[in-house]
C-alpha cells in the first residue's frame, strides 16, 4: 500500500507543478475576508448602495436576506440603502430584488455595455482580485473616463470611489526588453476623503459584503455542518458497535 | 400482521423476493473495503433522485429563467442552497463511487465468466451516467454550462457526413439554445434516471443470478453444505446490510463535509466561470469539462486533427470507453483476482491507475506543448494498459488459488 502511494505520488508531483500559475502584478495585495464579521458587512452594504447600485445590481439577491443576516432592522434599511421605486410610484420594501432604475438603453449608451450584476461577482472572481481592482484605478487622460485600471486594462467603469481613494498615478518599470512598461504601484497625487488605510478598510468592507451576497448560505453552512457532522459520528459509532454484533458469528 | 403478510405473499411474491434477494442471498463471507461502493453507488442514486425531485419544484427550464431560478433556490427557497449543493456534490460523488466500483472489478477479475452480462450492464450504467451528468451540467444555465456543452456536442459534428445535422438535431437549434436547455431538462429528470434505474434492475437481478464474486475470485457456490448452502457464503441480510451501513455513514461524512465546507471544492465540482449567466459571446478563457470526463477530455484532446477534422480524436476517446466493455474478453486469464495474478498483472492495473488520474488532472489544465506531449503519452499508456492485459493473461504465471476464501 505504502508503494503505492508513492508511485502515485511520485507520479503526480511533477504534474502538479506544470499547473502553478502565472502570479499576482506586483502591486497585488491580500485582502483579509471575514464574512463572519457583521460590522464590516453593514459597512460594505452601505458603500454598496451609496457607490455601486447606481450602475451595478444584485439582482437575484433580496433586500430582506440582507437584512436578517446583517442584523439590519427592515426600516433602517428601508429608509437608508432602498433607494429604488416601484411601478405605481412608491418606495420599495424589503421583500424586493437588489435592482436599480437604471435601463439596459441608457447603460448601453453611457458606458458601451450593460454594468455587469453583481451578486455572483465575488464567486467567478475571487474577492482579492474585486478587491485590487478597486484600489487600482488611476489618472488616464487618454481615457474617456478619465480614469484607468491596472487589473482590468480599458475598465469602462468610472473611478468612482475617487472621493474617497483621491487620485493616483501609476509608477512604472521597465519591462524585459519589449518596450513595454507595467505598472508596480502608485503615488498618490490628490488626496481623497479617507486615508489610505481607511480606504483600504472601506474596500475589504465592500469586498467582504459582495463575498457574503455571493453565497448568504456561507453563514449558516459551517454552523449547521458542525452539527450534522456530529450526529453522523454518534451515529457511527452506534452502527459499527451494531455491525461487531452481528459478525461475532462470522468470525 | 402475519395475516397481512400471508394476503400479500398470495397475490405477490413479496417474502420470496425478501428471500432471494436480501435474507437467502448468499454473499462470500470476505468483501472487504472495495465492496462498499456498490450499495454506496445505489445510495448516491436515490439521493440524486430524491434532492432533483425538489429541485424541479422550483427551477425553471427555460433560457430566460434558468439561471435566475438555480439562485432563488440558493437564497429564497427554505433549505434549498442544501439541497442544491447535495445535488451538485452528489453528481461529483456519483462518480467517484462508481469509478472505485469499476477498479473494484479490475482488481478482483469482477467481469470474469460467468459475470460478463453484469459488468455490460454496468458499464451501460456507466455510459448513461455520463449522458445524464452531462445534460444535468447544462441546466444551471451558467457560462460554462453553456460552453462546455457546446464543445461536447459539437464533437458529434465531427462525424463525416452525418455529423453537421446529427449535432443540429440534438440540440435542435443551430446553436446551443433554450430549446436544447428544455430538452435536456426533459432528458435529465425522466428520460436519463428511467432508463438508469432499469439498468440497475438488471444488474443487480443478473448479479444475483451467478452469485458475488469476491477478493479470492472464489466460487463459493462450488462448496456446499448438506442445505444446499455455500459455506463461505453469508445472508446479506442482515451481514451485508449491517456492514454497508458502516459504509454508509463513513460516506456520509466525508458527503457532508463537503456539502457544508467546501461545496465547490476548489472549482472541481463547482465551476467558478458557471456562476455567470450564459453568454454566447463570452467564451470563458478555458473550457474544461467538470472533472469526471476529464481522463477522456485529455485523450481527445491529445489526438491532433488530422485534415482540419478532430474526428479522429473523438474516435480515440469513443474508442476508450468501448473498450471497457470487451475486458471480459479481453483479459483471458482463468484466474480472477489480482491476488493470485503475476506481478506484471499488479504493474498493470496500478500503472493503468495511475494513468487514469494523470490523464484526468491533465483535462483539467489549459493545454500546452508540455502537456500536450505528457498526455499523448499517457494515452498511449491507457490503450497499452488493454494490449498488455490481453497479453499477459494469456501467458502470466499465476499463483494457486485456494480452495476457500482466506478470511
Amino acid at each position: 500500500m505504502l508503494k503505492r502511494i508513492a508511485l502515485i505520488l511520485t507520479v503526480c508531483c511533477p504534474l502538479a507543478a506544470f499547473g502553478s500559475e502565472g502570479g499576482h502584478p506586483p502591486f497585488w495585495e491580500q485582502p483579509s475576508i471575514n464574512v463572519h464579521d457583521q460590522a464590516s458587512l453593514q459597512r460594505g452594504a452601505r458603500l454598496f448602495a451609496n457607490y455601486c447600485m447606481g450602475c451595478h445590481q444584485a439582482k437575484y439577491q433580496r433586500w430582506m436576506h440582507v437584512a436578517d443576516d446583517l442584523g439590519i432592522p427592515d426600516d433602517v434599511l428601508q429608509d437608508n440603502l432602498i433607494w429604488t421605486t416601484g411601478p405605481k410610484g412608491k418606495k420599495e420594501r424589503v421583500g424586493t430584488l437588489m435592482t436599480n432604475a437604471m435601463t439596459d438603453d441608457y447603460a448601453t449608451q453611457a458606458f458601451g455595455k450593460v454594468p455587469p450584476d453583481l451578486t455572483l461577482v465575488a464567486r467567478y472572481r475571487e474577492p482579492a482580485w474585486i478587491y485590487n481592482y478597486l484600489r487600482s484605478f488611476y489618472i488616464d487622460e487618454s481615457s474617456k473616463t478619465g480614469a484607468n485600471n491596472a487589473l482590468l486594462k480599458g475598465a469602462s467603469m468610472p473611478d468612482v470611489l475617487w472621493s474617497l481613494q483621491g487620485w493616483q498615478r501609476p509608477k512604472y518599470e521597465e519591462g524585459d526588453g519589449n518596450g513595454e512598461k507595467r505598472i508596480v504601484g502608485f503615488d498618490q497625487v490628490q488626496k481623497g476623503s479617507m486615508t489610505p488605510e481607511e480606504y483600504d478598510r472601506a474596500v475589504t468592507d465592500l469586498v467582504n459584503f459582495l463575498a457574503y451576497v455571493g453565497e448568504p448560505a456561507q453563514l449558516d453552512r459551517a454552523a449547521m455542518g458542525k452539527w450534522v457532522i456530529l450526529f453522523l459520528v454518534v451515529l457511527l459509532v452506534l452502527v459499527y458497535a451494531l455491525k461487531k454484533e452481528y459478525w461475532k458469528d462470522v468470525h | 400482521m402475519g395475516k397481512l403478510l400471508t394476503w400479500v405473499d398470495d397475490r405477490f411474491p413479496l417474502t420470496r423476493m425478501m428471500r432471494e434477494h436480501l435474507t437467502e442471498y448468499y454473499a462470500p463471507k470476505n468483501f472487504n473495503f472495495w465492496y462498499y461502493f456498490g450499495s454506496l453507488a445505489l445510495l448516491v442514486l436515490v439521493l440524486q433522485i430524491v434532492t432533483g425531485i425538489f429541485l424541479t419544484m422550483q427551477y425553471q427550464p427555460s433560457a430566460e429563467d434558468a439561471f435566475a431560478s438555480v439562485q432563488y433556490i440558493m437564497r429564497d427557497v427554505h433549505w434549498g442552497w442544501l439541497i442544491r449543493y447535495m445535488h451538485t456534490t452528489g453528481a461529483s460523488m456519483f462518480f467517484i463511487v462508481v469509478y472505485l466500483h469499476m477498479f473494484r472489478g479490475l482488481l478482483y477479475g469482477s467481469y470474469k465468466k460467468p459475470r460478463e452480462l453484469i459488468w455490460i450492464f454496468g458499464m451501460l450504467i456507466f455510459l448513461a451516467l455520463m449522458a445524464e451528468a452531462f445534460m444535468g451540467y447544462l441546466l444551471p444555465w451558467g457560462n460554462m454550462s453553456f460552453w462546455g456543452a457546446q464543445v461536447i456536442i459539437s464533437l458529434f459534428s465531427t462525424i463525416p457526413w452525418v455529423g453537421h445535422g446529427l449535432a443540429q438535431w440534438i440540440r435542435g437549434d443551430f446553436v446551443i439554445s433554450g430549446a436544447t436547455l428544455n430538452r435536456f431538462f426533459a432528458l435529465h429528470v425522466i428520460a436519463m434516471p428511467l432508463i438508469l434505474l432499469g439498468l440497475v434492475v438488471a444488474h443487480i437481478l443478473a448479479l444475483h443470478e451467478v452469485g458475488s464474486n469476491n477478493p479470492d475470485g472464489v466460487e463459493i457456490k462450488k462448496k456446499k453444505n448438506e442445505r444446499g448452502i455455500p459455506v463461505d457464503g453469508i445472508p446479506f441480510h442482515p451481514y451485508y446490510t449491517v456492514k454497508d451501513l458502516v459504509g454508509v455513514v463513513v460516506f456520509m461524512i466525508v458527503f457532508f463535509l463537503i456539502v457544508f465546507y467546501a461545496p465547490t471544492m476548489h472549482d472541481l465540482f463547482l465551476e467558478a466561470p458557471n456562476f455567470q449567466p450564459a453568454d454566447p459571446l463570452n467564451t470563458p478563457a478555458h473550457i474544461a469539462p467538470v472533472w469526471y470526463f476529464t481522463p477522456f477530455y485529455s485523450i481527445l484532446r491529445s489526438i491532433p486533427s488530422i485534415g482540419g477534422t478532430a474526428f479522429p480524436g473523438v474516435i480515440t476517446m469513443g474508442l476508450s470507453i468501448v473498450l471497457l466493455f470487451f475486458l471480459p474478453w479481453i483479459d483471458n486469464g482463468l484466474v480472477r483476482s489480482t491476488r493470485y495474478r503475476s506481478g506484471l498483472h499488479k504493474a498493470l492495473l496500478l500503472v493503468f491507475a495511475v494513468v487514469f488520474i494523470s490523464l484526468g488532472y491533465l483535462g483539467t489544465q489549459p493545454p500546452t506543448p508540455t502537456l500536450k506531449t505528457v498526455a499523448q503519452t499517457l494515452t498511449a499508456c491507457y490503450f497499452a494498459f488493454f494490449v498488455g492485459l490481453f497479453l499477459v493473461s494469456r501467458f502470466e504465471k499465476t499463483k494457486p488459488v485456494p480452495e476457500r476464501v482466506t478470511h
